[in-house]
This record gives structure tokens, sequence and C-alpha cells, in this order.
């Protein structure tokens, strides 16, 4: 009988990966093999600047990095001299003719020694690209100049595919952002976008068991500059962000009962959602795709339907009404014309499709575990969403489906609690909780599931939402 | 009134009686009768003087409300009654006497002689103490409060996992809780009570959150049947957001899958 049952796992288990191998994911997980190949060697400083060329460096191999879609060149294949401009790129001496003496070995080929575009495409570094540069201190500013050097082109001359000069304060955060813009100027070369300059909305959890306090923080998508947004001293919950990234929608228990807030980001202002009374729960809202609706949970008419009302709360219409605890809903940032909902109809919560007027309920999770937290990619075809299959009851993993064809993908397992996933508007990468570190932290990753990279490690931190 | 008649008869005896003296003895006529002796020069009886009051004190001449003290008096002279006014009376010339005036007094010793009356006075001043410091409040004086019975009275119900509908052990609570939750509500007769709905940490925050509304009604319910006024009951679900604890076991799981009562807003 164990046999059988062993058997029969293992008959599921192929029928899994073949499922995973029929998977199309086209658009967002990255095909690592064609992935053009980018050396990123140091770039220094003069001596005012060279201070701050460490983060300028990290910061560049992180953007590039993590955008995905390079084959990163490890920095310990590069050859030793590191060129700092187009301009030291020189053709080696040719190799004298002089003809070989008996017993003589022959002469190596000729080399740069780093200096020449081939020392860096050769082995070991073998790459496509090579990014070269150099800051200085000017008038008090910090000035880099930045080339990206195609190493298919064998005239430097015309190699330089990218030149360019940033000029930023003298400080640290001046290095960074020149950094960030680079790494941006490069990524549109290969029609890439970069996040630098998008926004990360999250809640940071303090206080004690008995007074818990979680209050809207941002920062960038690196994780940099956090900031406070909410003053509350409560507990707020469920963000969402406006598609033009200028308004946040979140839950508040500050004023007893669950009940929704809508602010502007810049600056911090409560635009003063308009709550029902007489509802115990008004939650989760989100944004249409065009901005002037949120759809949102209430147990007016029992616990709990989805609603739809103008951004300020007034002319608010129910969409279901069935009284299953139906949760977040998540319009298609696309089409606005479906809603991804969690609901407990069928049982344990699953994840459900609708449009928008209530009707053609599909259930698109399987109904095994329990699947919430659905998130919808920029161009609508998929979602990201929080899954329990194959593991333990609360033991979330991150998921996405390809919506129409209902095949999905697991991207974490079983490290940790892993939730909340949100998309970046790059479509390719993916915000989420994750307690793989020992606590509740904010995490990025490519949509394939790697490039995991901490982005919070103060207290305790949650529900990341990904905007503009 | 006499009459004439007797007037003439009272005048005809001694006319009488002094002629038959006259008879009797017919002797020379006697020397005159010695000049009598020329009165002694003697001081008229002294004029009688007032008593003198030689001291009349009283001893603290300032008390606490509610101490004696003592007052002291002496008088000589031709004294024939002394007395101390404010209910003390008629003393002996020399004496003393406690007394315990309840304010500021005044007493008046009046001494009166052949020779007039003298009167001393003495004031005993009562300050008023200052109000001790109140007894300690006995434990049980005042009322509990809802939040204080809530905590003594009431117990939380249970749930199973991903459930709201109540099992019998919190419908036994339940049961036991309407009668402490009437009580209350009668004995606060403009309190409500909030009936919060928690969860475990284990489904996602967002299901939780109606999970724990759905709780919370059902034992709203379940008390409104057993006779709790309906609106003095309130609902708030918390979700999973304020647990009684945070272990990864059962134990606490359990804990924190409950509807539990506070005092409403």
């Amino acid at each position: 009988m164990k046999r059988i049952v062993r058997i029969m796992g293992g008959a599921a288990a192929t029928l899994v990966v073949l499922a995973a191998q029929q998977t199309d994911f086209s658009g967002v997980i990255r095909k690592n093999g064609q992935l053009p190949a980018l050396a990123v060697p140091d770039f220094r400083g003069d001596a005012g600047a060279q201070a701050f060329m460490a983060s300028f460096n990290q910061t560049l191999w992180s953007d590039l990095d993590g955008a995905g879609i390079f084959r990163m060149v490890p920095k310990g294949q590069y050859p030793l001299a590191i060129p700092q401009q187009l301009a030291d790129f020189k053709m080696p001496s040719p190799p004298d003719n002089t003809p070989l003496r008996r017993g003589q070995a022959p002469p190596p080929p000729p080399t740069g020694g780093g200096l020449w575009l081939s020392d860096w495409s050769n082995p070991p570094a073998q790459a496509n690209y090579v990014t070269v540069g150099y800051s200085a201190v000017q008038n008090s500013l910090f000035v880099l100049r930045g080339w990206l050097v195609d190493l298919s082109i064998s005239s430097p001359a015309n190699a330089g595919a990218l030149a360019k000069t940033y000029i930023e304060s003298l400080d640290e955060a001046g290095a960074r952002k020149a950094a960030h813009e680079f790494a941006a100027d490069i990524l549109e070369r290969f029609g890439a976008k970069s996040l630098f300059g998008s926004h990360i909305y999250f809640l940071r959890h303090t206080g004690t068991l008995k007074a818990p306090v979680q209050e809207v923080w941002v920062m960038d998508p690196d994780g940099k500059n956090q900031k406070q947004i909410t003053h509350f001293n409560a507990i707020s919950d469920f963000l969402d962000v406006s598609p033009d990234g200028g308004k946040i929608a979140f839950t508040s228990w500050v004023r007893g009962n669950p009940g929704i807030f809508v602010f502007s980001v810049d600056p911090v202002r409560d635009l003063r959602f308009y709550n029902q009374r007489g509802a115990s729960v008004t939650a989760s809202p989100a944004f249409t795709p065009d901005g002037k609706q949120i759809v949102f949970v209430s147990s007016v008419s029992g616990c709990c339907g989805i609603f739809v009302a103008n951004a300020d709360g007034g002319n608010v219409h129910p969409i279901t009404t069935s009284r299953s605890n139906d949760a977040e809903p998540k319009v298609n940032p696309k089409t606005g014309s479906q809603i991804a909902f969690s609901s407990g109809r069928s049982g344990p919560e699953q994840i459900y499709l609708m449009s928008m007027d209530g009707a053609d309920v599909e259930r698109l999770t399987d109904g095994t575990g329990e699947a919430s937290n659905p998130s919808w990619h920029p161009d609508g075809q998929f979602l990201a969403f929080a899954w329990t299959r194959g593991f333990m009851t609360g033991a979330f993993n991150i998921f996405i489906m390809n919506v129409a064809r209902r095949d999905y993908q697991q991207l974490t397992h079983g490290e940790g609690k892993n939730e909340n996933p949100s998309w970046a508007p790059d479509g390719k990468h993916i915000v989420f909780m994750s307690t793989r570190s020992g606590s509740s932290q904010i995490w990025s990753m490519l949509a394939d599931g790697t490039q995991s990279q901490q982005l919070t490690t103060q207290g305790s931190n949650l529900h990341p939402v990904w905007g503009k | 009134m006499f009459s004439k008649r007797k007037i003439t008869f009272i005048c005809l005896a001694v006319s009488i009686a002094l002629f038959a003296e006259g008879c009797k003895k017919k002797v020379p006529a006697p020397p005159p009768p010695p000049p009598p002796p020329a009165p002694a020069v003697v001081a008229p009886p002294p004029a009688p003087t007032a008593p003198t009051v030689a001291q009349f004190s009283a001893e603290p001449s300032s008390i606490q409300r509610g101490q004696s003290a003592t007052l002291r008096w002496e008088v000589s002279g031709d004294v024939s009654n002394v007395a101390i006014n404010q209910g003390v009376g008629t003393v002996r010339s020399t004496g003393s006497q406690n007394v315990t005036p309840t304010s500021s007094t005044t007493y008046t010793l009046t001494a009166t002689g052949p020779g007039g009356s003298v009167t001393s006075s003495a004031t005993v001043s009562v300050v008023t103490p200052p109000p001790p410091a109140p007894p300690p409040t006995p434990m049980a004086a005042p009322r509990a409060t809802v939040e204080q019975r809530l905590g003594s009275d009431v117990q939380d119900a249970f749930f199973d996992y991903d459930k709201s509908e109540l099992n019998a052990e919190a419908r036994d609570a339940l049961t036991r809780d309407a009668g402490s939750l009437k009580a209350i509500l009668s004995e606060f007769p403009t309190a409500t009570i909030t009936i919060e709905g928690h969860c475990d940490e284990r489904g996602s925050a967002e299901y939780n959150l109606g999970l724990g509304d759905r709780r919370a009604s059902s034992a709203k319910e379940f008390l409104v049947s057993l006779g709790v006024p309906a609106d003095r009951l309130m609902t708030r679900s918390y979700g999973k957001e304020r647990p009684q604890c945070t272990d990864a076991n059962e134990t606490c799981y359990q804990k924190n899958r409950r509807a539990h009562f506070s005092p409403g807003q």
C-alpha cells in the first residue's frame, strides 16, 4: 500500500513538473542562456570623489544585476588593468614577425592586460559589454563620466554604445543617484525600464503585543531612503498605491472599527475617504486603473462583500453579495474589466476572478491549500499570489499564474513564510514579505524567483506594494 | 387706729403714773446727774471693701478642640460669692476646674462681697485641628468598571480553525456569558460592549479580517438569542492583528481564535 502511494506521489510530482515545463511565462521569466554578458568593473574617483565610490559601485552593480536582463560577469574573471575611459582602450603592439628560433616557445597572443577590447570578450571574462568610467569633483559637485562599451565592435572609436556625464551632489546620495541614472540609461539601451524613481510602500510593525502599531512607510526599490508616512499610532494595513503613484489607500483601526483612508503621498495629505456608517468592516481598498474609483471590502450587508466607490468614498455600489467572506479585490490594470479576489465561498480561501459587475465568477486556484494576496502583473495577463499548496497550513509561498491558461509556477520554496507579492512597474520584479531571515521583512526578487534581495532590516515589516 | 377715747385713757394713765412717782419720793432734789462721759473717739466702723481677685487664669490658654484647659483662681477679701460664667457656676474663693470648651471662650469670674463685686476674665482659645487624612479607601467600595467586570465575569469564546460557527464549548461559554453581560449592562445603563473577533496567524491577514468579523457576529447573534440586548452589543474584527500570543503552535493558535469582550467606546 505504502509503495503504491509512493508511486502515485511520484507520478503526481512528474505531472507537476510537466505542467511547469509547459507553463508560458514569456515576457516574465528570463531565459538565462540568452542574456548578454555584462562586465561592471569598479570605477575610481579622484581624491575628493573616491570616498563615495564604494556606494556608487555597489549601487551600479545592484541595479544592473537586479534588472535581470544581463548575465553579470563575476569580478574575479576581469583582466588586471581596468580602463577608466573609452580612450584607454589601445591596440596592443602587434606580435613581432621575427622568425622563431628553434626550441623557442611561440609568443602569447597580443594582449593589453585589460586595455584592449578583446581582453574582456575573450575568456575568462567572455563579456559582451563592459562599463568603464571615473568620477571627479568639479565645482564641489560629484561628476561621473561613464561609458558602455560594446565588445562586439572591433574599433574603440565605434564601440561606445553609451557615453554620458552625470553631475550630482558631492555626497553618498549623489553618488548613488549617479549610479541609478547611469544604470537606467544602460537598461534603456536594452529596452528595459529602470525601477529607480519608483517607490515601495510597506507597513512597519512596532509597539507591544498588547498595543501593536503599524504605520505606512515608503522606500526606494533598493531599500534606501525609508520614510514614515502615517503617524496614527494605531494599526494600519492592506495597502494599495494608485496607478499614477500619487496616492495610497489603506485600512486603519485608528478610529475604532477598520476603515479606509486615502492619502496623497507628495505632499502627504489625508484626502478623506468617506466610510459608510454601520459597517463593522470597511477595508482592503484598491484603485481602478484610471485611479478614479476604489474597490473594497465591506460588511455593510453581511461579511463580507466587494464594493466599488468613487475615490472619495461616494457613490457606493455592491459587486458581490455572497456573504461568504470575499476579500482583497484587485482590478486588472490593463483591461479594467476584471477583478481578482480571494474568498472563502467554496471552503478554504482561494483566488477567484470575476467581471467588474460581479458576474462570471471563476476559481483560479485548484482548491488545494489556501490562496491569497492576488497581485496583477502590469500587462494584466499574470497574477502573483500567496499559496500554501504543498505546504503546511499557514506556510505560504509566492506563485505566479498565467490567468488565461491557469498555469502556475512556484517562486519561493518554503524559506519561511512568503506572502504579499506585488509586481514592480517593470513587470519583472516582485516585492514580497518573507520571514526567511527570522523576522518579517520586505524582499524583492526577479519573477523567476532568483535575485532575492532583503530590503528592510529594522524591526518588523510587511505588506509591500510597488508603485511608480 | 387708736380711738380718741383710748388716747385719752393712755394720756390719763401716763399722767397718773407720773404723778404717783412724784408723790412717792419726796426727797431733796438729787444732784444733777454727771454728765455722760464724753464719748470715746473711735474710728467709725470701716466701710466694707470689695474683694480682690488675686488670680484667674486658664492653662493652657490655647488648646486644640477636644482638649481641656484648667481654670485657676484665687479671690481674697470679704467675699460672699464667687461665680464663673459659661456654665461653671458658683465656686469656692480659691480653686481650679477643668473646662473643655468647643470653641474659643472667655470665662468671667465674678467675686461678690459686701463691698461690691469685681470681675476678671480668662480666655481659652480653641484651635480647630486640620481635618485628618481620610481613611484608606476600602478596596470594594467603588463600583468596578465595565472593563473590570468583563475581565472577571465574562469569558472568551473560542473557535475552530477557519470557522466562525460556534462549537459546543463556545456555546457553553457564551451561555454563561449571557447572564453576566445582562447584569453588567443593567448595572451600567449607558454602557455598550464590543465583541472583538480574532484569528490565529496562519490565514492571510485580509481573509482573517472577514473571518474575525464573522466570529464576532456569530457570538453576538447567539447572545442576542439569549436575551442580551442587541443594541448594546457592537462587533469589531481585529483579524490577526492583535494576537494574545505569537508562538507557532496550536496552543497559541487556539488562544487567538476567539471572541473577546471589551468596553464599547
